[in-house]
């Protein structure tokens, strides 16, 4: 990275990457703002480990494709551009698969299949159109570091907020139990680890962000 | 015969696409904003579902499986290839989408002027290699029954985005908070008509 360093002209952490890595956090949200990707999002929110991996798996895919499609930015023919971002997509996303086999063997179990829906998650073609394929490789490595970020950070919320009112528990640990309220007469909502109450923590976070940040409000 | 019948009731009501595993939001998102185009992107849907689904079986049972390659000869009995299912999904849907919109362009003019931008974005629709992958996950015996799920979860989907698209028509004419328009509350929508579809679950033929 220090070799690095110094061929750079423009510093490595300059103001203007700093911004690539943090706005996807909050004004460019993919999920909350942008609407893409959402489709694995939801899926995998019912604890918060996998939701963790899950994370984890995109924010490797997405920076090495941003990266791999950006230095090969210049010999890509525009016609055929698609189907060389979905090959470089798709063998990152096997790779990961394999490890996730290899050493995660559970929590591998408990994606099923929505590792695999990495291919298609829509903020990675997303970001490859509009980011990679104009930029320069650093740039928009953290481009799609920033923006796998700023799915993560979705995901982790809404997996912490399900795993702890639906199963009383925090990345495993019984919570709840520990504080004591299941003798006071607490009680799990077994609600929270159906799928719809994803899509309904999903649109309450939406709600407190806008009320925030009332510039991302739409007309209608 | 009612072992078919099954599988397609439950992966229209049941085992929904967009209800139970979330597949296929974005576009379900994005283009359920009147009932005219979501009709569009539904029959889209099922169209390409129906003829991916049993090619990806075929793909999956006499190349990629372990052994499936057996009948090549017994040198090639052993040999496992499903690691590269992922590429080879993708890449039969990506090659079938081209397809099925040259021949739809050429035989029904009139279908694919009102499938019209639908039919490309289709390619990076997670619903249709999700149905892929399940398809492969729940290992079912016959093509038959690969065909019935594959076209099952299409009508899925397009039940979701017609509905979803007839309720926001209606909801423009509501007081929604500012800080939920748009996208909030259709979540909010969404998570209720799961709901709603979560009653289904009892239902065992």
């Amino acid at each position: 990275m220090s070799q690095k360093e110094q061929t750079e002209k423009e510093p490595l952490f300059s103001p203007k990457n700093i911004r690539l890595l943090t706005n996807p956090l909050d004004d460019d949200n993919p999920i909350t703002v942008l609407v893409l990707g959402i489709c694995s999002a939801l899926a995998v929110t019912v604890m918060l480990k996998p939701a963790v991996v899950m994370t984890l798996s995109v924010v490797c895919v997405m920076g090495l494709a941003n990266l791999i499609v950006s230095l090969l930015r210049e010999t890509i023919p525009p016609r055929i551009r698609i189907i060389v971002q979905l090959v470089v997509i798709a063998s990152l996303v096997i790779l990961v698969d394999q490890v996730l086999k290899a050493f995660l063997y559970d929590v591998s179990r408990q994606l099923s299949v929505f590792v695999g829906l990495i291919i298609t998650n829509c903020i990675i073609m997303g970001r490859l159109e509009a980011f990679a394929l104009y930029n320069k490789p650093w740039p928009s490595f953290l481009d799609g570091v920033g923006n796998a970020a700023g799915y993560g950070i979705i995901l982790i919320i809404v997996a912490f907020l399900r795993e702890l009112l639906g199963s009383g528990t925090v990345y495993g640990y019984p919570v709840i139990e520990y504080l004591g309220l299941y003798e006071i007469g607490y009680v799990d909502n077994g609600f929270m680890i159906l799928p719809p109450m994803a899509l309904i923590t999903v649109g309450v976070i939406i709600w407190v962000q806008r009320a925030r940040n009332q510039k991302l409000i739409e007309s209608n | 015969m009612e072992e078919l019948v099954n599988i397609f009731v439950r992966s229209v009501f049941i085992d929904n696409m967009v209800f139970a595993y979330f597949l296929g939001m974005c576009s379900y998102l994005a283009v359920s904003k009147t009932v005219t185009t979501a009709n569009g992107l539904g029959i889209a849907v099922i169209f390409v579902l129906g003829i991916t689904v049993p090619i990806n079986y075929l793909i999956e049972n006499y190349f990629l499986m372990a052994g499936a390659l057996s009948w090549l000869g017994p040198r090639f009995a052993e040999l496992d290839l499903s690691f590269l299912s992922f590429i080879m999904f993708i890449a039969v849907i990506a090659s079938m989408v081209q397809l099925v919109e040259m021949v739809v362009e050429k035989f029904v003019p009139a279908l694919y002027s009102s499938l019209g931008i639908f039919l490309p974005l289709i390619a990076v629709n997670c619903a249709i290699l999700g149905g892929s992958l399940f398809m492969q996950e729940r290992e079912y015996s016959t093509i038959a029954e690969a065909t019935s799920f594959g076209l099952g979860s299409g009508v899925g989907f397009y039940l979701a985005i017609v509905g979803l698209a007839a309720i926001r028509e209606k909801i423009k004419y509501s007081n929604v908070p500012p800080p939920l328009r748009g996208l909030g509350i259709t979540f909010i929508i969404t998570g209720l008509m799961g709901i709603a579809f979560m009653s289904f679950l009892g239902i065992n033929l």
